[in-house]
């Protein structure tokens, strides 16, 4: 779970707004794997991963956008930040998710971190300290489908599909195939029923 | 969760969550240099042990660091323990000087369960709320050996729902028998414990398994069998007539071993016995899992200190 | 001093009458009686009068535990309980083996002056099976001890416990067992059974019990002995003291409150308030020592009430030391789980609690109907006053009871020790 302000989007009828169809988050997907070719000439020694669980979809989504354009897919992982939270404390233990670093490590990479919504910037620092135990990056970078702003550390996105400004109370659903069915991005006002 | 007494402490579901816990662990420690999470930082974890057993004291130590508690070891020789302290007082003590999370070995059945319920009545008193976890108490339970072995088994046998688990030995005695026939029993496992009848306690009827007397009757239809110590003391006992007539009867040897099918799982909680419990080749063969549970013990343990201490107080 | 005019009291739940007291003796039954000058009068308020309760089996503790009890808290215990006598139980430290000893805690007794206090001779010296202990000059000491036990341990070998009955058939006392075989029941924590076998606490099984009442019942016959059986706690052994009494063996035998209430199944808490020896059995058990009771096969209701000063139960339940109070809970207990079902009338409760364990232990003046010429000795019972225990609030000096804040039924109001009040309303008169 990438932010602790949003909500369970699996299964969710709510009475919510359409950020994203299923056709913009394929567009967007496209979009930022053009970047991360460009940004990164090429994508030499790029190594995608995730921060589960939605993350870690975006960052499989991404490496086969990148093999279609590229003619071949960077390698894929996932780590996963509760172990290094700062917020553990403030609620009963949480399940732990996948953490799977590729064979090849990260050692002399450059990672591109993967998640769905950038929101305090808490569970990015948690997932750098995590990633570091794996290894030596020569740079991270970051990329998400979504920023919805409200920042309590100094962190910002490479890559980014959409900016969403919300007020804090405000969820962002990230709906994605793999887990939810479908695709698309809401947006769930204060108040509204789960 | 706020102590771990017993298994059954522990319903399907969360037995599952420790298990899965334990493989994440195990799985963000993989391929590391230095094998250590912060999770843990400050947190202040005693092993207070009243009976000798370097194994298990030793997988919930290194379970504590690296997960960067501060693991404090407590035996009970050299201590006030040995200058008539009671188990009361002692476990006070250690809470009032702020242990987050005490785990307790003990001769005397129900022992955590007193410390447990020791802690959590003065715990105003003691400023501290302190999680308690039993690394075996008497004859009654030792239940993260059951998880770890309910790891390996899961990890070699791809799950523990309808599979058949024959449990060997001397029950009567045996924490680690009655945990496991409880936790694997609650992950939907068929369990068979043989066993002659002077080592099997009266009311075995009731517990959620099947006894049998025949080990070589069973061994073709078991996925895994789970041999148990013999303890020395009970071979002067006249529980039985000699440890020769008990190898006869419930030892594993090779032969008996070859009845077991291909894919079956061998385990011990050790220390074993070899030649008496287990023949020393059946313990080295590629069947024998028995130091995949050894290092399954520190993950598993690790998930238990992660439930207990991770998280919000209850 | 120990005249007393009791009103509207209803003997045996039967009618009200008044009872004019002199000297310790009921001299008058009738109504509208009068009070002499200078007389106290108890106004029963309608309530159920019974003969005082006779102990047959009580821990005192003195000398040697008084950190756990003495003479005086458990006297005090005792007639808050309604009881009128006890057996003080000679498992002290120093062993009450000698005359000497039986006459302290007899004279002790008289000091306090709450209950006749009757202490319990040990069978061989220290409680340790081996010498005879000198019953004979026990017997006619001070303390005219009637009944001698080794209580805590059996006398487990089979020559010296012979040679006990038959010694004391011609003292015309009485020998208590604990059947126990110790052999059976080595490091054993709890009733051998499916609670025990779940907690891992080693088994005392029912057959320990079983076997030595019935040798001691072969014994008893053999020697011409009276045999009295401490704490039955098994169904089976039932079996056997029927068959016992039926071919005329000189055997009666006793239950616990907590044998006719409690069960396993209260171990699973592992707090050692609920450790007892024998063990809490099964709930059949339970049923069938009540079944034994209302039909005589068991004599009576003795409470093995056993104070424990807390540090000897604040432990593990291994370290923890047998044994509840019952002084104060046994009236409560009986009504519960004989009078309320219909078990027992209140001429049966008396005959459990007062007249069948004073004629077992030989006193003349205890246990005795109530009636004109008889000892005023009196419980005074209000059938409908529920209470709620808190072993804080018991007199004894522990507070290990097992019925920690459950309701029970019947309160003692008041206890007549020959004539004089011992207690009202829940408080010792001194």
């Amino acid at each position: 779970m990438a932010d602790d302000r949003r909500g369970d989007p699996a299964g969710a009828t709510p009475p919510s707004r359409e950020l994203l169809s299923a056709a913009d988050v394929t567009r967007t997907i496209a979009r930022i794997a053009h970047q991360i070719i460009e940004k990164t000439a090429g994508v030499e020694g790029v190594v995608l991963i995730g921060i589960p669980t939605r993350g870690t979809v975006l960052a499989a989504r991404l490496a086969a956008a990148i093999a279609e354009f590229e003619g071949s897919a960077p390698p894929v992982g996932s780590v996963d930040p509760t172990l290094y939270r700062d917020d553990l404390r403030r609620r009963p233990a949480r399940a732990l998710e996948d953490t799977a670093v590729p064979d090849t490590g990260v050692d002399d990479a450059l990672v591109v971190l993967v998640d769905d919504v950038l929101m305090s910037g808490r569970t990015v620092r948690a997932a750098l300290d995590a990633l570091s135990e794996h290894g030596r990056p020569r740079a991270v970078q970051l990329a998400v489908l979504v920023d919805r702003g409200h920042r309590e550390l100094p962190i910002r996105a490479d890559y980014v599909g959409k900016n969403v400004p919300t007020a804090r109370d405000e969820q962002i659903l990230v709906l994605l195939s793999e887990i939810d069915g479908s695709d698309g991005v809401r947006l769930r006002r204060a108040g509204a029923d789960a | 969760m706020k102590h771990l007494l017993s298994v059954s402490d522990l319903d399907a579901a969360a037995a599952t969550g420790v298990l899965d816990t334990a493989d994440r662990l195990k799985q963000a420690l993989l391929g590391r240099e230095v094998r250590k999470l912060p999770t843990l930082r400050g947190r202040t974890v005693i092993t207070m042990f009243y009976e000798d057993s370097t194994r298990t004291r030793v997988s919930f130590e290194i379970a504590g660091k690296w997960m960067s508690a501060d693991t404090v070891n407590v035996s009970a020789k050299g201590s006030s323990v040995s200058k008539g302290e009671s188990l009361r007082d002692t476990s006070l003590t250690l809470s009032a000087m702020g242990a987050d999370c005490v785990i307790v070995r003990h001769p005397a059945s129900g022992a955590a369960h007193r410390l447990a319920g020791w802690v959590d009545r003065d715990h105003a008193t003691t400023g501290t709320h302190t999680s308690v976890v039993n690394a075996g108490d008497g004859t009654h339970e030792h239940p993260t050996q059951a998880l770890l072995d309910a790891a390996t088994l899961r990890d070699r046998l791809g799950g523990i729902a309808g599979r058949r688990i024959g449990i060997v030995g001397d029950v009567l005695h045996s924490r680690v028998a009655r945990s496991n026939v409880l936790l694997l029993a609650t992950l939907g496992a068929d369990v068979v414990l043989v066993a002659p009848p002077t080592l099997l306690p009266t009311g075995v009827e009731e517990w959620p398994c099947r006894v049998a007397a025949e080990l070589d009757a069973e061994l073709p239809a078991l996925d895994a069998v789970m041999m148990l110590r013999v303890q020395a003391e009970r071979m002067h006992g006249s529980f039985f007539p000699s440890a020769r007539e008990y190898a006869i009867g419930y030892g594993l040897s090779a032969d008996r071993a070859a009845l077991l099918p291909d894919h079956a799982v061998v385990l011990h909680p050790g220390p074993m016995v070899r030649g008496m419990e287990i023949a020393p080749s059946v313990a080295d063969s590629p069947s024998a899992a028995i130091l995949a549970q050894v290092s399954n013990g520190v993950h598993v343990r690790m998930a238990v200190l992660y439930h207990l201490l991770a998280g919000a107080p209850e | 001093m120990s005249d007393l005019l009791i009103s509207n009291a209803r003997p045996y739940g039967g009618d009200a009458v008044d009872l004019l007291v002199r000297d310790g003796v009921v001299t008058e039954i009738g109504r509208g009686l009068d009070a002499p000058d200078g007389v106290e009068v108890l106004d029963a308020g309608g309530h159920v009068l019974l003969p005082g309760f006779v102990d047959l089996h009580t821990h005192l503790r003195e000398p040697g535990g008084e950190e756990s009890e003495d003479v005086a808290t458990g006297s005090a215990a005792a007639a808050l309980g309604g009881y009128t006598a006890v057996f003080a139980m000679p498992n002290t430290d120093p062993v009450a083996d000698t005359a000497v000893v039986v006459e302290h805690v007899r004279r002790r007794g008289e000091e306090v002056g709450l209950v006749d206090v009757h202490p319990v001779g040990a069978v061989t010296v220290g409680l340790e099976g081996v010498k005879m202990a000198e019953l004979g000059t026990m017997a006619r000491s001070r303390a005219q001890v009637r009944m001698f036990s080794d209580d805590g341990r059996c006398v487990h070998d089979p020559l010296v416990m012979r040679r006990a009955l038959e010694y004391a058939s011609a003292l015309e006392v009485v020998i208590a067992q604990h059947a126990e075989d110790h052999r059976l029941t080595a490091g054993a924590q709890a009733h051998e059974g499916v609670v025990a076998s779940r907690l891992g606490l080693a088994g005392w099984p029912a057959t320990a019990e079983e076997t030595i009442v019935a040798r001691d019942c072969a014994l008893a016959r053999e020697a011409g002995a009276a045999l009295h059986v401490c704490h039955v706690s098994s169904a089976r052994t039932i079996d056997v003291l029927r068959a016992a009494k039926a071919a005329g063996v000189r055997v009666s035998a006793e239950v616990t409150p907590h044998h006719l209430l409690l069960t396993d199944a209260a171990l699973t808490s592992y707090d050692p308030v609920h450790k007892v020896n024998p063990p809490l059995r099964t709930g059949a058990d339970t049923r069938a020592m009540r079944e034994a009771l209302a039909e005589g096969v068991i004599d009576v209701v003795a409470t093995d009430h056993a104070p424990h000063a807390a540090q000897y139960k604040d432990t593990e339940w291994a370290a923890a030391r047998p044994g509840m109070l019952g002084l104060q809970t046994a009236l409560s207990v009986v009504v519960h789980t004989m009078l309320e079902p219909g078990l027992l009338d209140w001429r049966g409760v008396a005959r459990v609690l007062s007249e069948r364990p004073a004629e077992i232990a030989g006193l003349p003046d205890q246990g005795r109907p109530i009636a004109e010429g008889e000892p005023a000795n009196f419980a005074l019972v209000d059938p409908d006053g529920a209470w709620t225990v808190r072993g804080a609030k018991l007199a004894s000096r522990a507070a290990n009871t097992p019925y920690e804040g459950m309701r029970l039924p019947a309160t003692v109001v008041a206890t007549v020790l020959r004539g004089r009040i011992t207690t009202t309303q829940g408080e010792v008169r001194s």
